[in-house]
């Protein structure tokens, strides 16, 4: 097959394409540097490199979350794993950043706490817990479609957001 | 331990087998998990910083007016088959029985009230009651909590809610339990369909005495596992307009599907879980439980009317092994509480005739 690229019709047409466009099948011819150009196929040199990259961080992600430790009671992450207990309040912040996908899983997706405030914590955990909620009602509503119902819902955030 | 004897003499108040929908719910029950600022959780804390959570605790909890009279019991101190009466009344958990380390429970008089001390968090708040109510339970619990935070700072954060030990908790650190009695749907062979609903709608199905234990009796104990995200009144909510309701439709209909198609089947398992109750000379604590199921659901259905229901629900409790030893007011090794359990109740069925 000899066909030059359909973009900048100079080099030959090294990568054909079947694309589906509104029902319609369409071929694209195209010469690899125009194919790179519009992201349809990767360099492949910057491949390996992000792969690469993406190994080492995934790496270094999980040696972070080895290493995570609580300065206030000691506890480690890795510990944690193994006995499903927390050590003390604060491990919440300490491990913070690979707990919350624990949390998330084990919560129907929510990590934002909605209901009973301690009497002494005062108006901004009220205040960000109403923002929560309205927030849900929001997304509920715009999923069954009322959106009278969100356009009023989203006035209510606005007018809660600090000015 | 004296108030430990005369709790084993009475059914509990929980069990009395009154309150809405309770030929199929035997009991609801709601705790709250809390964890006092400024110390670590238990995993983390030695024993100087467990003797005063528990101090601190103890006290605050015996000098505020909770609405009732309060009993307290050292559960390190108590003798084995003292903590062993309190798991079999749901007063406290296995683990809490089983730990180590200062800890207790506060029980009110009529054991609708229970807080546990240095459990798994530093204090759990837990109130019971017999048949399906948790709205009032909810209302109860509630003001507790609000009396506690009065005296106590309670762990809390501003995105996670209420602090605790076990992340699984965090949040609302409420746990919604309903005990119900199935029989029907087992029989025809449908829990399996109820389990799955439940399991889809995140709520756990355990047995009669929860995490970890097999239903037995043809008892499940169904709670929400999910505590974070919603609040405590939505998650009650959910219990009470669409999941209990329904499971008890249907058992319902299973129980009339029963009693219609399959009349002679039915009397003849009933009357001869009397029978045998009537006549054995040994009983496992499981086929008792299996026995006193059917007997339960014939006194229900109104084909056995000379047991009153109260007998039923008492001996539930009196036949499990740790409150047959306190009656019997010595210990017995397996063999013997069988001999003693066909015994006793051979007893308490007699004095209905």
């Amino acid at each position: 097959m000899n066909i030059t690229c359909q973009v900048c019709s100079k080099a030959m047409a090294t990568v054909h394409l079947t694309d589906l466009m509104g029902g319609e099948k369409q071929e694209r011819h195209l010469c690899s540097e125009c194919a790179e150009d519009e992201g349809v196929i990767m360099k492949p040199k910057a491949q390996l490199n992000e792969m690469l990259q993406k190994f080492v961080m995934q790496k270094s992600m999980a040696q972070e979350l080895a290493d995570l430790t609580c300065d206030q009671c000691g506890l480690s992450f890795v510990e944690f794993r193994r006995h499903g207990l927390l050590g003390c309040p604060h491990d919440y912040d300490a491990f913070k950043k690979a707990l919350e996908p624990l949390i998330e899983r084990s919560h129907e997706d929510s990590v934002q706490h909605v209901g009973k405030i301690p009497v002494r914590a005062g108006e901004r955990v009220r205040a960000r817990q109403t923002l929560a909620r309205l927030k849900r009602e929001l997304k509920q509503a715009l999923q069954e479609e009322k959106y009278e119902k969100a356009a009023g819902l989203r006035d209510e955030i606005e007018n809660l957001k600090p000015s | 331990m004296k108030i430990i004897d005369d709790i084993a003499k009475r059914t509990g108040a929980w069990l009395s087998g009154a309150g809405p929908m309770s030929d199929i719910v035997i009991s609801s029950r709601i705790r709250l998990a809390r964890n006092l600022t400024g110390f670590p959780f238990l995993t983390k804390s030695d024993s100087s910083q467990r003797n005063e959570i528990y101090r601190l605790l103890y006290d605050r909890v015996m000098h505020t007016d909770l609405g009732c009279k309060i009993l307290f019991v050292d559960i390190e101190d108590a003798p084995d088959l003292d903590r062993q009466v309190l798991v079999e009344r749901h007063l406290i958990s296995r683990q809490h029985a089983e730990g180590e380390g200062s800890r207790g429970v506060a029980v009110s008089e009529q054991e609708t009230l229970a807080l546990m001390i240095n459990e798994e968090d530093h204090l759990r708040i837990q109130v019971l009651g017999s048949g399906f109510l948790l709205e009032p339970l909810w209302e109860q619990i509630d003001k507790l909590d609000d009396i506690l935070q009065q005296q106590l700072d309670f762990a809390f954060h501003e995105q996670y809610g209420f602090l605790t030990a076990c992340p699984t908790n965090v949040g609302t650190g409420i746990r919604v339990s309903v005990m119900l009695h199935l029989p029907a749907l087992k029989l025809a062979g449908e829990l399996e369909k109820v389990s799955r609903a439940a399991k889809n709608m995140r709520l756990a199905v355990r047995g009669l005495h929860g995490e970890g234990t097999e239903a037995t009796g043809d008892f499940y104990q169904i709670s929400n596992q999910t505590t974070l995200g919603k609040s405590e009144k939505d998650i009650i909510a959910e219990f009470c307009t669409i999941v209990i309701p329904k499971i008890v439709d249907y058992e319902r209909m299973a129980r009339q599907a029963l009693l219609k198609e399959r009349t002679t089947a039915l009397d003849d398992k009933i009357w001869r879980a009397y029978g045998t109750l009537e006549h054995a000379r040994t009983l496992s604590t499981e086929e008792t439980l299996y026995l006193l199921s059917h007997l339960r659901m014939g006194i229900h259905l109104g084909r056995l009317e000379s047991i009153p229901l109260q007998t039923i629900n008492d001996l539930f409790i009196k036949a499990q092994p740790a409150h047959l030893q306190k009656i019997r007011g010595m210990r017995l090794d397996g063999e013997e509480r069988s001999v003693f359990r066909a015994d006793y109740i051979r007893g308490r069925l007699a004095e209905t005739n």
